[in-house]
C-alpha cells in the first residue's frame, strides 16, 4: 500500500465527502473528544446560499420584504464580485444542519465539514449560553409554526397589516430579549395547544388591566400607584406582548414569534470570536491531523492552508480593508494560545495563568468553550503576548476633547487596560443602548414612558425617532423617551405622536 | 452519523416572495426617484437614465444604537508608533463616530444610496407606468385597416411561388419508401430463391428459374415506375392574415418662436415633446416627427433649427396650424397614421387669429387627430388664445390644455394629459 491518501483530485463527490467526514468525525470524537450533535450536511448551489443568507441564515423563515431587501443587496454585491459567499452557514439545531457550496473545492468542503460540522456544532451544544438560551431540537419545528402562522394571518388580517407590525416588531428586536431571566423551551405541539388558550387568557387580562371603572374612590391611590411597571423592564417585546392595551391576540402572537427569534439569535451575538474561533481553531487542528495521519497531500493542506489563511487575516488599523478585529482571527490566536500556555507555558504565562499553564490543553480548552462568552472569555484568557503579537493599543475618543488619546498599549503597564477594553467592547450590555420601559400612565393618558439609561455619555443614534414611531404603532398610545444621564438627570428625548 | 443531502435541485427561489414583496414595497420610492430624475435632468439623460439610486434612509430598517458623541474607548490591532498619552488627531469623517474607523467603513456602504440597476425599459416603464395612450383602445375595438402576412404552417394547397421544396421533396422519399417497401422485400426473397436453384446446380433453362427471372423483372419495373415526385407530395407555405393595429405615429411638434419665447421657454417646451415622444416610441413601431415653428409664419424645419434658432417677430398662429393640415393631407392618411400633435406657446397671439385658429382645429384638424395637446409656458394672464382654445377642448374630447410654470410643472402636466383613461 502506497499511499493512503483519500484523493488527489480537486472535484469532490458525495462518495467522497462521505469518506472525509467519517474521517474527520472519527478524529473528532475519538482523538480529541469533541461532543457534537448529529450532522445534516446539505449541498446547495450559490444561489440558495443567498436564500439562506437573506432569511439570516435559517433554513425556513416567515416572509417579510427586509428579507428581499438582503437578497437584492446581497446578490448584487455579489454579482459585481464585491463580495465572496460564505463558505458555509451552520444552524444551531439538532441535528446541526450545515451548508455547502457546491463551487467549493474537495479540500474546501473537507475545510467547512470540520469547520461546521464538528467545530461550530460542538460549540453549540457546549456553551453554556446556547444550552440556556437555545432550544437546538425544537427550533425547526418553531420555526415551521411561526411561518405558517404569520401566512394565515396574512390571509386573514392581509399582508399590509402583518408587514407593517413585523416592521415595527424588527425595530425592537435587540430589546426583545431577556438577558437574565432563561427563557421557557420551545415546543411545536405545546406552541399550538397553548396558543389560543393564552390568546384568550391575555386578552382578558389586558381588558382587566384597562377596565376604565375603578372599584371605588381610594384615597391615596394616586400616591400609591406612583410608578407602573414597579421594576423598569428591559425586554420591550415581552412588555408590548403582554401589555399593550390595543394589539388583537393574533398581533401579540406575533410579537412573540419575533421576540423568540431575536431571544434565539442572543447567544450568537455574544459568542462571535468564541464561536468562530473555536469553529477556526478545530478545522485547523483536524485538517492537520488528517494532514499528519497521511490522509491527505500537500497539494490539499496547501490549497487548504490559503483559504484558512484567508479567513484568520487581520489587516492593521490604518489599511484600507481594515474592518475592525477580524472574529476569525482573534478567537483562532486565543485558541492556539490558550492551547500554548498549557503545552510550553514561559514564566510570563505561569505568572498570568497560573492556573491553567501546563495543564491538558483539551481540558482547559472545553472548560473554556463551555463556560465562557466573548467578553469573558477575553477577559479570562487574553494573553499578554496575543496583544503584543497583534500590537493592540487602546484610544480613548471623548468628544469634548481635541484629540483622542491613547490610553493602553501593549506593553507591561498596559496589558490589564487593555484587555479590560478589549473585553468591553464585546460586552452586548454596553455595546447596545440600555433602553427600558419605565412607566405606564395607567389612570391617565396610557402613554408609555421609555428611559434610556446612558453609559459614557453616549446618546441614541437618530433613528432612535423612527424607533418611537414603531413603539407608538405596538403600544397604541403615546410613547415618550427619556434619557438618563449618569448624574441622574432626566431629559425627554422624543415623543410620539 | 451525518447525512448528507443534495438540495441542489430544489427549487432556487426560496426568498422569491420575499424579494417580490421588497421590490413592490421598494417600486413607490422608485417611482418617485424616476419622476425626480425626469423633472430635474437634462434631456438627453431621461432615454439613458437606468441606474438609480433610492437614498438607504428611506428603505432602511430602524433599530435603536448608539449614536455619536459621548465617551468610547476602542482597541485597535497594528500598533506600530503609538506610546500610553500620546495624543492623536481625530481621523476626518471617522471623529466622534461610533466605533471608530472600522465601524465607519462598515457602514460606510449602507449610508450610500442603495443603487438599483434599471433597464431602459424598467426605467420608462416605471415612467409612464399609470399612462396610455388615449384612445389607442378605441382605435383598436373599432376595427383596423392595415392587416399582415403572418406563417401558419404548411397547406397541401395554394399557389405555385409558395411551394416549399424541402418539405415537399422530404414527402416525396416518404412515399416512395413506402410504396417500394413490398416490391423490394419480395426481390429480395425471389432473388435469394434464385441463387440458391443456381448455386443448387439448376440451369438457365430451368422453368422456375424462369419464372422467377421474369416476376423479378417484373417488380423492378414497379418499384422504377414509382413516380419521383407527386402532386400528393406537393406542400405549400401557408399564411394567414392577422389584422394589426396601425402601428404607425406622427407627431406634429408645434411651436412658437416668435421673441417672447426665450430659451428658456423652449427648453421647457422641449421637455414636453421628448416626453410625448419616448411615450409614443413605447407604443408603435414607427413614429415620424414633424416640426413646425412658426412666428407670422409657419415653416416645417429639421430639429435643430427647431429648437436652437433664434427668431423674432409676432406671431399668428393659425399660419402653423394651417401648416400642419397641409402636411396631414400630403403625407400622413389618417387611416394609416395615427396622428398626435403637441403645441407649445407663450400664448401670445394676434387677438382676431384666436376665433381663426379656434376654427381650423375644430373643422379640419381636431378630425384627423388621435390626440392634441397644447401647454402654455407662461406666467402671466391667459390671452386669447386660451379662451379660444378652451372652447376646442369642450368640443373635442382627445384636446388637452395645460399651463406649465417651470420644469417642476412638466411631468405632472404630462401625466394629466395622458391620465389612464379608465376602461
Amino acid at each position: 500500500m502506497s499511499s493512503r491518501i483519500i484523493s488527489e483530485s480537486l472535484e469532490w463527490t458525495f462518495p467522497l465527502l462521505e469518506r472525509f467526514d467519517r474521517e474527520i468525525g472519527r478524529i473528532a470524537h475519538d482523538v480529541y473528544g469533541l461532543d457534537t450533535y448529529a450532522n445534516q450536511i446539505e449541498v446547495i448551489t450559490s444561489e440558495q446560499m443567498i436564500d439562506a443568507y437573506s432569511s439570516v441564515g435559517l433554513p425556513i423563515n416567515y416572509q417579510h420584504w427586509s428579507f428581499g431587501k438582503q437578497f437584492v443587496a446581497t446578490e448584487q454585491t455579489y454579482r459585481r464580485g464585491q463580495m465572496g459567499l460564505a463558505y458555509e452557514i451552520v444552524i444551531n439545531s439538532d441535528p446541526c444542519i450545515a451548508y455547502l457550496m457546491e463551487e467549493n473545492t474537495l479540500p474546501m468542503q473537507a475545510l467547512v465539514i470540520a469547520h461546521a460540522s464538528y467545530g461550530h456544532n460542538s460549540f453549540f451544544k457546549g456553551n453554556y449560553l446556547f444550552r440556556t438560551w437555545t432550544s437546538a431540537d425544537a427550533i425547526i419545528d418553531y420555526l415551521v409554526f411561526a411561518r405558517r402562522f404569520i401566512a394565515e394571518c396574512e390571509e386573514r388580517h392581509g399582508e399590509e397589516a402583518v408587514e407593517l407590525l413585523l416592521d415595527s416588531c424588527h425595530a425592537l428586536m435587540n430589546q426583545g430579549v431577556d438577558r437574565y431571566k432563561r427563557p421557557s423551551p420551545l415546543s411545536l405541539a405545546e406552541e399550538q395547544r397553548r396558543q389560543e388558550e393564552r390568546a384568550a387568557y391575555l386578552q382578558s387580562q389586558v381588558n382587566d388591566l384597562w377596565r376604565t371603572l375603578p372599584p371605588g374612590p381610594e384615597v391615596g391611590d394616586e400616591q400609591r400607584e406612583e410608578r407602573w411597571p414597579e421594576e423598569p423592564q428591559e425586554n420591550l417585546l415581552y412588555f408590548i406582548e403582554k401589555n399593550a392595551p390595543l394589539l388583537e391576540p393574533w398581533q401579540r402572537e406575533i410579537v412573540r414569534i419575533v421576540r423568540r427569534i431575536a431571544q434565539y439569535f442572543y447567544p450568537q451575538r455574544q459568542t462571535q470570536v468564541m464561536n468562530e474561533g473555536w469553529a477556526t481553531f478545530w478545522h485547523y487542528t483536524l485538517m492537520n491531523h488528517l494532514y499528519d495521519e497521511g490522509l491527505v497531500g500537500d497539494g490539499f493542506m496547501m490549497e487548504f492552508l490559503q483559504s484558512h489563511t484567508g479567513v484568520i487575516y487581520q489587516p492593521e488599523f490604518d489599511k484600507p480593508y481594515f474592518n475592525g478585529i477580524n472574529p476569525y482571527a482573534l478567537g483562532f490566536a486565543m485558541m492556539r494560545d490558550i492551547r500554548r500556555i498549557c503545552e510550553a507555558p514561559t514564566d510570563e504565562d505561569r505568572e498570568w495563568f497560573p492556573d491553567i499553564a501546563g495543564g491538558d490543553w483539551l481540558q482547559v480548552l472545553d472548560f473554556a468553550m463551555r463556560n465562557f462568552k466573548d467578553e469573558s472569555f477575553i477577559a479570562q484568557y487574553l494573553s499578554p503576548r496575543l496583544m503584543r503579537e497583534f500590537h493592540l493599543f487602546a484610544v480613548r475618543d471623548d468628544d469634548r476633547e481635541e484629540q483622542l488619546e491613547v490610553t493602553a498599549i501593549h506593553e507591561e503597564q498596559g496589558y490589564r487596560a487593555l484587555r479590560q477594553a478589549l473585553a468591553e467592547q464585546y460586552n452586548l450590555g454596553s455595546r447596545e443602548p440600555n433602553v427600558q420601559v419605565y412607566h405606564v400612565d395607567r389612570r391617565g393618558d396610557r402613554s408609555l414612558t421609555l428611559r434610556h439609561f446612558r453609559h459614557n455619555r453616549r446618546p441614541l443614534d437618530e433613528s432612535a425617532e423612527e424607533v418611537l414611531r414603531h413603539v407608538h404603532r405596538l403600544w397604541g398610545f403615546k410613547v415618550r423617551l427619556e434619557s438618563v444621564d449618569e448624574q441622574g438627570r432626566v431629559q425627554l428625548v422624543g415623543e410620539c405622536p | 452519523m451525518s447525512h448528507f443531502i443534495d438540495r441542489r435541485l430544489n427549487g432556487r427561489n426560496k426568498s422569491a416572495v420575499n424579494r417580490q414583496r421588497f421590490i413592490r414595497r421598494y417600486k413607490s420610492q422608485l417611482k418617485r426617484s424616476v419622476a425626480e430624475a425626469v423633472n430635474k435632468r437634462s434631456i438627453t439623460d431621461v432615454d439613458s437614465g437606468e441606474r438609480v439610486g433610492i437614498p438607504a434612509r428611506d428603505i432602511s430598517e430602524p433599530l435603536l444604537h448608539h449614536g455619536s458623541g459621548g465617551t468610547r474607548d476602542q482597541v485597535y490591532p497594528g500598533n506600530r508608533e503609538f506610546e500610553t498619552g500620546d495624543r492623536i488627531r481625530r481621523p476626518p469623517g471617522g471623529g466622534g463616530q461610533g466605533g471608530g474607523q472600522g465601524k465607519a467603513s462598515k457602514d460606510g456602504r449602507g449610508e450610500d444610496d442603495f443603487v438599483f440597476e434599471l433597464s431602459r425599459e424598467e426605467f420608462m416603464d416605471l415612467l409612464f407606468e399609470d399612462l396610455a395612450l388615449p384612445n389607442l383602445v378605441r382605435n383598436q375595438l373599432m376595427g383596423t385597416t392595415e392587416f399582415k402576412n403572418v406563417r401558419a404552417g404548411y397547406a397541401t394547397d395554394g399557389s405555385p411561388s409558395n411551394i416549399d421544396v424541402v418539405r415537399s421533396l422530404k414527402g416525396a422519399i416518404a412515399r416512395r419508401t413506402a410504396l417500394g417497401a413490398p416490391s423490394r422485400a419480395r426481390i429480395r426473397e425471389l432473388e435469394e430463391e434464385l441463387a440458391a436453384l443456381l448455386a443448387g446446380g439448376a440451369g438457365e433453362r430451368d422453368a422456375r428459374v424462369v419464372a422467377l427471372r421474369e416476376e423479378i423483372d417484373a417488380l423492378k419495373t414497379r418499384v422504377a415506375a414509382l413516380p419521383f415526385i407527386d402532386s400528393f407530395d406537393l406542400r405549400y407555405q401557408s399564411f394567414t392574415k392577422q389584422p394589426e393595429p396601425t402601428s404607425k405615429a406622427v407627431m406634429l411638434c408645434i411651436m412658437d418662436v416668435s421673441g417672447s419665447m426665450d430659451q428658456v421657454r423652449k427648453n421647457l417646451a422641449k421637455r414636453f415633446f421628448i416626453l410625448l415622444y419616448l411615450f409614443l416610441q413605447r407604443n408603435y413601431d414607427q413614429i415620424d416627427l414633424v416640426f413646425i415653428r412658426h412666428h407670422t409664419i409657419a415653416q416645417e424645419v429639421d430639429e435643430q433649427d427647431f429648437f436652437y434658432s433664434r427668431e423674432t417677430g409676432g406671431t399668428v398662429v393659425s399660419s402653423a396650424l394651417n401648416l400642419a393640415h397641409e402636411i396631414l393631407r400630403e403625407r400622413y392618411d389618417p387611416s394609416v397614421w395615427n396622428i398626435y400633435a403637441a403645441q407649445a406657446s407663450d400664448g401670445d397671439n394676434w387677438d382676431s387669429d384666436s376665433n381663426i385658429c379656434r376654427d381650423i382645429l375644430v373643422d379640419k384638424l381636431m378630425p384627423l387627430m388621435r390626440y392634441f395637446a397644447y401647454v402654455e409656458i407662461t406666467p402671466r394672464q391667459h390671452q386669447s388664445l386660451w379662451y379660444a382654445y378652451q372652447e376646442v377642448m369642450a368640443l373635442h374630447p382627445h384636446f388637452a390644455m395645460q399651463e406649465i410654470d417651470g420644469a417642476d410643472d412638466i411631468f405632472p402636466v404630462f401625466r394629466e394629459l395622458f391620465r389612464r383613461e379608465p376602461a
